[in-house]
């Protein structure tokens, strides 16, 4: 049955007067949906941050595939050519062992110089290696697992290691997704306690009312219209708090963005864009406070409204 | 338009408020319900409309079998009774317009019909002049009266009124029972619980005594039958 129009603008008249009706409970509930939604949304902005950042890197990825210390020249050759032959890899660059502890001793800088005096051309720990590129960052660890699978067909093994970037990503993520349980943890118990805040809200409008409630019920008005008014009211209470907290992340996020990059503004960490956390935040943290009123009143409407 | 077949009435707490009624009101009765404070005469009145459903036996209103009424369907069956109390049961907040204009926007009439049928029924009841008074800037019978063109602003086919002079003096009852008669006049079947000697002695009509929940006497033209 479709609502009259003048019907839906008295659900939502009457939805605002509840929400005036008791202030201070009102005002606790919404506060409380807002500091959930603020910590979740936080955790959100973290987590976008954090995939961006792996984008980034993912993009750099190669493979490093280390061979044993004591392969031959030409057995090192027929290993790049096998690579070469693999169809998702772009580029093989070899790098022979030489040049391997060359670059070590540069990455180490004055300190390491000392400890790595007594290596040179005859005592060489390095093994020679091989940076493989892909054409599609993705197909990384397929192509890993292809460069392994060399092995099995090679009595010598002379494959000792492949390592790719993925190993640094995937440290990433699982600190993150530390942090991440821990934040849900957190802010699930938040938002259970937003709803029985709303909840109780709820419950007390529908005390207040009770005498209008049951002369509505007595001169016939239906179920569906006496609780309309009740759900208004929880979904306001969800909308305005969740407004509240998503406002206030998203002018914090662009104020962080702008001072941070002004101050490392020439390093290489990307922040992910005022634009487009807006929608991923802002949008998820409306949604889920608008629901969670709606949930919170719906307990109450089922427990306090005998309909 | 009202039948009862056998109705029991035991509340949760084992209080048996009616055992074993049986009665017909036809279309258009004015039908007086009496007798002593707990014989079951509320009880009576909540069946018909519902606010109580009986233990055992049949009671259908208007045709519909209520007793066993889907709960989704219960509102469209009150909005052929109308209800008044002795405490009226007006919305302190709202004029006296407002109060009779809630019983049809809750039912949602169209905005357009409100107003006009509202104004009629105010003015039926002798209220027009008092649209835009609070209930506490009106009198007990004043109230009533309000209360009454409430109940009637839907065009339910029976009034249920429990005790409607149980708190004004004489001359206001006499003025609502007035009121009574002319909209029983006018085609709504009345039922209303009383303890008002005079009024059911001097007006007449079909008197239903309950004594310990069961009917005792049911006469037409029937007098008040009590020393009180
Ligand atoms: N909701 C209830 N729960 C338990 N007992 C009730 C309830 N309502 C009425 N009663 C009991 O049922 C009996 C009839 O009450 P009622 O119908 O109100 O009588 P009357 O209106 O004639 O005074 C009384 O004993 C009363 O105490
Ligand atoms: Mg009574």
């Amino acid at each position: 049955m479709a609502m009259r129009f003048s019907t839906i603008v008295r659900h939502i008249r009457e939805g605002f007067k509840n929400v005036g009706r008791n202030g201070w409970m009102t005002f606790a509930s919404m506060s409380s949906i807002s500091v959930s939604l603020f910590i979740l949304g936080i955790f959100m902005l973290l987590a976008l941050n954090v995939n961006k950042l792996a984008d980034q890197l993912d993009n750099q990825v190669q493979i490093n595939v280390y061979l044993q210390v004591d392969t031959q020249t030409q057995k090192a050759e027929e290993i790049e050519r096998l690579i070469k032959r693999i169809p998702e890899v772009k580029s093989v660059t070899y790098i022979p062992k030489a040049e391997g502890l060359q670059r070590f001793r540069e990455s180490m800088g004055e300190e390491g110089k000392e400890a790595l005096d007594g290596y040179d051309k005859e005592n060489n720990p390095l093994p020679d290696a091989f940076e493989v590129e892909a054409f599609d960052p993705q197909k990384i660890g397929y192509i890993a697992k292809q460069i392994e699978a060399l092995n099995l067909t090679d009595p010598d093994k002379s494959i000792s290691k492949v390592k790719y970037g993925k190993d640094t990503i995937e440290k990433l993520f699982s600190i993150t997704n530390a942090v991440r349980n821990i934040g849900l943890v957190i802010v699930l118990g938040l938002a259970v306690m937003a709803m029985f805040l709303i909840s109780t809200t709820i419950k007390m409008t529908i005390i207040a009312r009770r005498r209008e409630i049951s002369i509505m019920k007595l001169v016939g008005a239906t179920n569906s219209f006496i609780r309309w008014p009740f759900f208004i009211e929880g979904a306001i209470i969800g909308f305005f708090g969740s407004l509240i907290s998503a406002t206030i992340l998203l002018v914090g996020y662009s104020q962080l963005v702008h001072t941070t990059s002004a101050t490392i503004g020439l390093y290489m960490i990307q922040f992910a864009t005022v634009d487009e956390v807006t929608g991923m935040v802002g949008g998820s943290v409306m949604i889920l406070g608008t629901l969670l009123g709606i949930f919170g009143s719906t307990i109450s409407v089922r427990r306090y409204l005998r309909v | 338009m009202i039948e009862m077949h056998d109705i029991w009435k035991t509340y949760a707490d084992g209080t048996t408020a009616l055992q074993g009624v049986n009665l017909v009101i036809d279309r258009n009765e004015f039908v007086y319900v009496v007798g002593p404070s707990g014989a079951g005469k509320s009880t009576f009145m909540k069946l018909i409309y519902r606010e109580e459903v009986p233990t055992k036996g049949q009671i259908s209103v208007n045709g519909f079998n209520i007793g066993k009424l889907k709960h989704r369907k219960i509102p469209f069956v009150r909005r052929n009774i109308g209800v008044i109390f002795q405490d009226y049961r007006l919305l302190p907040k709202l004029t006296a317009f407002e109060n009779v204009a809630f019983a049809m926007e809750v039912i949602e009439t169209p905005r357009r019909l409100i107003r006009k049928r509202t104004m009629e029924v105010l003015e039926l009841v002798g209220l027009k002049h008092k649209a835009g008074s609070l209930p506490a800037q009106l009198s007990g019978g004043e109230q009533q009266r309000i209360a009454i063109a409430r109940a009637i602003v839907n065009n339910p086919s029976v009034i249920v009124a429990d005790e409607p002079t149980g708190n004004l003096d004489p001359e206001t009852s006499w003025g609502i029972m007035n009121l009574l008669e002319e909209i029983n006049f006018r085609g709504t079947t009345i039922v209303m619980a009383t303890h008002n000697k005079e009024i059911v002695n001097t007006m007449r009509k079909r008197v239903i005594a309950i004594e310990n929940g069961s009917i005792v006497r049911d006469q037409q033209r029937g007098e008040y039958g009590y020393e009180i």
